[in-house]
């Protein structure tokens, strides 16, 4: 019978089927672990007093509640926050404790674990990825089936390297067509949320599919796929191509030589067979697309950049959100003005998120009003950055240039909106006080929030682009 | 954990859909190590002012939240991050059940694992359940053993829960338990080498 790439993954993984009265055992090829949903896990393993069953297959960072801000003379980033250096010190001694490897801060591999896991070459085509984070569906862009979980399954998987879990179901989306310039991997992703709404994936893993995801760059279809649990998928996943194994050949942990030629061998099995059944499709043309934007407290809340705040619908939720938004129906986006432009996240923080960023930068300044944070996602990310200037690009523009971390997008360590402040952001939440209490987030792509921060306001990039 | 048969309990109502976990717990109380004395930090955004003012309208601030065991919330409940210490938060808080009309599925995983039971309702019951809202708060009754959600007046409705979870929360069992007796499985898993 014709499978689909999900189908496949599955099905290799499984250690014990699901029956009536059980869930399925499902094997995990790769645990990532960072600092904030990890510590309470460990202390299960301590009380049961039990090992990590494969340290081997387990990877830990730090970057949720990391400072980004830049390193003191002795070369050290200071955390200043006690609660913060508390956390950062537990996941050291649980690490050390429980042998797993650890890129600490200050290790030129630490990153945020859903940009490090790729750059790495540990995320690879069919593999089972899990980590206590929701956005773990970034890795599904390889073709491996990778989704979030909590600390209780975090434990569950440092003890015994499976989960329980029941099959989800299968949603396919195909991109038709080509994506117009200035439109990127976030306005298409941010374009899907809102077309199947912010619970439109529950309890399916979706596979995003057409000719407009294959031109895709393995950067972009992790903003894709990364975004996935925004429209409450279990995971999101592209089939493996050229595209990605020219990504994976020659990262530190991809396989060489004749295991390089093998892997590839079963990789290029994993695509879904002609025929395979989906539970559900949705077809979208890409180059109808325009630049995106969110309005609302949820990311399915987003209109063209050009277009206006929609009629209420009468909800108790949208009255509530447009309220703490500051905005009403048939109000435009386009020059509304701004206090902050965040350039990062696990969404847009690569390079290929920063380059882009620095194509509308470079030569122009950030307006007077607005502060602009540019953070890496990762160590790597922050010296290929460097090395080709882009640094430069974003300092001359008078842009902060910092360490790596998740940063503003979750507004943990110290980096921040004030009150009522309202961001231009790449990160992939708007939710209330998601980037600090009282902060006011506009999702959007790496364009548009550089394009926001020159005019001081909610700017359409096409224009700057194009001059 | 203790069994869970039947929850008997007045009910409080949060109109609001796609609460997400941001909402239930903001992210700036996560840089905990532990899991315990999270209640305090439920809602916070919506429960107090910035400047730490609690607002006396705001359902949970109420007195008949104090011995409110159930939330009746908003369809998609829980979306959003992963973090366990949003089910924490509500169960820290007295909480043992949320009623909504459909549930992100991390959030529902998690709380099941801790003993928060996430019931789905038809928009119809749910429109019931929410017009009844008090003052005085109305009351619910949820059994476990036979999946049933029943009001003050007798209307009742079945509800969805796989057989593993519920079976774990009847007896109090764990559900790692069943995991570590798959070891002998796991190996032999592991020495296939797929």
């Amino acid at each position: 019978m014709p499978r689909t790439l999900f189908d496949k993954v599955w099905e290799a993984h499984v250690v014990r089927r699901e029956s009536d009265d059980t869930p399925a055992v499902l094997y995990v090829d790769l645990h990532l672990v960072h600092e904030v949903t990890s510590p309470q896990a460990f202390a299960m393993l301590r009380e049961r007093g039990r090992k990590v069953r494969r340290p081997d297959r387990t990877l830990a960072t730090m970057d949720h509640s990391t400072p980004t801000t830049p390193r003191g003379a002795d070369g050290r980033i200071p955390v200043t926050d006690p609660q913060a250096a508390a956390q950062i010190a537990q996941l050291e001694t649980n690490c050390r404790d429980f042998e797993i490897a650890l890129y600490a801060l200050g290790s030129d591999r630490q990153g945020i674990v859903h940009v490090i896991g790729p750059e790495l070459g540990l995320t690879r085509p069919g593999m089972t990825i899990v980590c206590g984070d929701s956005h773990t569906s970034t890795h599904g862009a390889f073709g491996a089936l990778a989704f979030g979980i909590g600390t209780t399954e975090v434990a569950h998987v440092l003890m015994t390297q499976c989960l329980l879990a029941s099959r989800p179901g299968t949603l396919r989306i195909v991109i038709e067509g080509r994506l117009h310039p200035g439109v990127t991997a976030k306005d298409l992703i941010l374009s899907i949320i809102a077309t199947i709404g912010v619970g439109g994936g529950t309890g399916q893993v979706i596979e995003y599919a057409g000719p407009a995801i294959r031109a895709l760059s393995m950067e972009e279809r992790m903003t894709v796929c990364n975004m996935s649990i925004e429209a409450g998928a279990r995971a999101g996943m592209v089939a493996p191509d050229d595209t990605t194994f020219q990504y994976l050949a020659d990262r530190p942990h991809a396989p060489r030589g004749p295991a390089w030629e093998r892997a590839l061998a079963a990789w290029k099995n994993l695509p879904t067979d002609e025929g395979a059944r989906f539970d559900r499709e949705v077809a979208l043309e890409a180059s109808a697309l325009e630049p995106m934007i969110t309005y609302g407290t949820n990311p399915g809340m987003a209109v063209p950049v050009g277009g206006a705040v929609p009629p209420s619908d009468g909800r108790a939720s949208t009255e509530r959100a447009l309220a703490y938004m500051g905005l009403r129906p048939g109000q435009r986006l386009l020059g509304h003005p701004i206090d902050v432009v965040f350039i990062g996240s696990c969404t847009n923080a690569r390079l290929g998120d920063l380059r882009l960023a620095a194509t509308v930068l470079r030569g122009r300044k950030v307006a007077a009003n607005v502060r602009l944070l540019v953070v890496p996602g990762s160590q790597q990310v922050k010296k290929q950055a460097e090395a080709e200037g882009l640094d430069r690009v974003f300092r001359e523009a008078g842009g902060e240039w910092r360490e790596a971390g998740c940063s503003m997008c979750i507004a943990m360590n110290g980096d921040q909106l004030g009150p009522g402040q309202y961001a231009v952001s790449t990160s992939n939440r708007n939710f209330e006080g998601r980037q600090g209490a009282g902060g006011r987030t506009f999702l959007a792509s790496p364009l548009t929030a550089a394009a926001s921060a020159v005019a001081g306001r909610i700017a359409d990039p096409r224009r700057l682009v194009a001059e | 954990m203790e069994p869970i048969r039947t929850i008997a309990s007045t009910y409080i109502v949060l109109p609001i859909d796609n609460i997400d976990t941001d909402v239930i717990i903001p992210a700036r109380f996560l840089k905990v190590t532990e899991r315990g004395g999270l209640g305090r930090y439920l809602f916070a955004g919506w429960r107090c002012a910035a400047d730490g003012t609690p607002h006396p309208d705001f359902v949970l601030n109420r007195p008949e939240a104090r011995t409110a065991r159930v939330l009746v919330a908003g369809d998609n409940f829980g979306c959003g991050s992963s973090r366990e210490h949003a089910p924490w938060a509500l169960l820290d808080s007295g909480l043992r059940a949320v009623v909504s009309t459909s549930f992100a599925s991390i959030f529902r995983n998690n709380s099941l694992k801790n003993g928060l039971l996430p019931i789905a309702v038809e928009p119809a019951f749910h429109r019931k359940m929410m017009a009844a809202a008090g003052p005085p708060a109305p009351t619910v009754t949820i059994d476990l053993e036979t999946r049933t959600i029943t009001l003050a007046d007798g209307t009742s409705a079945v509800f969805p829960i796989e057989p593993f979870p519920r079976y774990c929360l009847l007896n109090g069992l764990d559900e790692l338990s069943f995991l570590l007796g798959q070891e002998e499985a796991i190996d032999a898993y592991e020495r296939s080498g797929s």
